[in-house]
């Protein structure tokens, strides 16, 4: 098919080259979202060896590029500002490889900053929007309350029973990874199933130990040519496939609630790479809800619709599983500020470039990233690897 | 400061209709159900909007649907996601099809909140619920 084979010629195309958080992740009430922007877009141009002079693409999502610009003080010739949710970041890179491929730019920087505990504005949703007229007034507002009509689905198609072991399964996993990444929220704090069982519900069916975190936060990627990222200072990661997309936007709009848009990206990721679901050396999926987890193994192949319970059973998810996912602690329990996308990014390319100290996936050479973003809404998936 | 007595309970978000859904919401201040049906490909759908979703036809109709349907999925809400759903929680939120063919974000009345009560699947009836003098919600209690 034309579409995929002009893909296939820019698979591994560009490199990420520098990754980094802002100075400090969790709670942090003295510093404001663009803060945090300049914070990790001044620590992932060290990461790569370059100044901010260096960049001239631009990609932000949350904010239009032109207010995170003028902030850093830079003036690039491509921007994007591409903003469907926590995917965004995600799709970014494919943006990213896109553009540096057909000329617009040669450095690419992204970056992300959101106070989503202690942001001193609030801006309410866009009372223009159908979700304003249809949704909100009947209380159906909010990532936890829209992912849970989803799961509901889920449980209904599929047994609650065996769907809710598998939801203690990812909390659970999840937070032993966290446990050993010094940047994790949940760093010092174990779980327990019990934990996971006893927690209070948020959203029924989500404990609040499903619902990802809500910190202070911000990250930047830098993405640059493969000519260029020779020159760089640590091991450029090649963007290998890409695909990005979306179905829906309001949760009762989805089409069919057991299926997001990563049934479509992440084929077209993996076959753009040339690589199939056998060959991940890590997997980061976006774990907004222990939820979002089992229904986007399905979605992207890894199982068959409904046998995600089967597939993480016995801690296989964990440190010393044979399938490990959210190596950083994930949304669940290292960050989550809003739209976590970029932090999967962060942790694929340290992994990659064997720097995770007691959580270092043995051998990592290849990663699958997918972002959810919305209430399900968008997805984009990148599949990664050293050079 | 002012006393308790005298602070007005936060209000849950008012619906700002727009002149595509002017219709619908003067339907519901009559107790009616109006939704939309493409004449092109013959496909009902909702939110109401003058293009079809399923094939783009510009050639859409009203129709005046029974509000007969069933729970397609529901959650429970005990966290109020906005100040005006502090007095509320638990309560639940839910994604009914109706018997026309189009599925509506709503809340289920008149059951006790809790999963055991409530069943994906089971049938439900319309329930007109006056929210300001302009504004009526369409929700649904069990048939
Ligand atoms: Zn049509």
């Amino acid at each position: 098919m034309p579409v995929e084979s002009s893909l296939a010629r820019i698979s591994g195309k560009a490199s990420i080259v520098g990754v980094a958080e802002s100075d400090e992740i969790g709670k942090v009430p003295n510093k404001s979202p663009l803060q945090h922007h300049a914070e990790a877009a001044r620590n992932a141009l060290e990461d790569a060896g370059l100044k901010l002079s260096d960049v001239d693409g631009f990609l932000t999502a949350g904010y239009n590029g032109y207010d995170v610009a003028e902030y850093l003080g830079i003036q690039p010739r491509y921007t994007d500002s591409t903003s469907v949710g926590g995917s965004s970041f995600v799709i970014h890179l494919a943006h990213a490889l896109a553009a540096i491929n057909a000329g617009y730019c040669e450095v690419a920087l992204i970056t992300h900053g959101q106070a989503g505990r202690s942001d001193r504005a609030r801006p309410g949703p866009n009372p223009g929007l159908p979700a304003a007229q249809y949704e909100s007034p009947h209380g159906i507002m909010g990532p936890p309350i829209t992912y849970a009509l989803a799961c509901n689905r889920y449980l209904h198609q599929y047994g609650e029973d065996r769907t809710r072991q598998a939801m203690a399964e990812i909390a659970v996993s999840t937070r032993k990874w966290a446990n050993l990444n010094p940047k994790a929220y949940m760093q010092a704090e174990k779980m327990t199933f019990d934990d996971y069982h006893d927690s209070r519900w948020i959203a029924w069916p989500f404990h609040l130990l499903d619902c990802c975190l809500v910190t202070d936060a911000g990250a930047a990627i830098v993405v640059t040519s493969a000519s260029r990222a020779r020159d760089t200072k640590k091991n450029p990661i090649r963007i290998l496939g890409v695909g990005e997309g979306h179905d829906h936007s309001m949760i009762s709009q989805m089409p069919d609630l057991t299926s997001a848009f990563g049934r479509n990206t992440g084929p077209q990721a993996m076959k753009m790479a040339g690589v199939g679901h056998g060959d991940f050396d890590l997997t980061m999926i976006y774990d907004s809800f222990t939820y979002t987890v089992l229904v986007t193994l399905e979605n992207l192949g890894f199982c068959k619709p409904g046998e995600a319970a089967d597939f993480v059973a016995g801690q296989r998810t964990a440190p010393g599983g044979n399938f490990p996912l959210n190596t950083s602690g994930g949304g669940l329990s290292y960050t989550h500020p809003g739209m976590y996308g970029i932090f999967l990014i962060v942790e694929a390319v340290r992994q990659l470039r064997n720097e995770c100290g007691d959580r270092q996936v043995a051998d990592c050479r290849l990663a699958l990233v997918h972002g959810t973003g919305g209430s399900l809404s968008s997805t984009g998936t990148t599949v990664l690897g050293r050079a | 400061m002012t006393g308790k007595a005298t602070t007005p309970a936060p209000m849950t978000p008012v619906p700002v209709p727009q002149p595509e859904s002017d219709r619908y919401w003067e339907g519901l201040r009559r107790s009616e159900i109006w939704v939309r049906r493409c004449e092109g490909c013959g496909k009902p759908y909702f939110y109401p909007r003058d293009i079809c979703p399923h094939c783009a036809s510009a050639k859409t109709q009203w129709f005046r649907a029974s509000g007969r349907g069933v729970i397609h999925t529901y959650a429970i809400v005990h966290r109020a996601p906005h100040p005006g759903f502090g007095d509320k929680v638990p309560y639940v939120v839910a994604i009914v099809e109706l018997e026309e063919g189009v599925r509506v974000p709503t809340n289920i009345v008149g059951v006790e909140p809790e999963p055991t009560k409530i069943k994906i699947g089971s049938r439900v009836v319309p329930v007109f619920e006056k929210l300001t003098d302009t504004i009526t919600l369409l929700k649904f209690k069990p048939a």
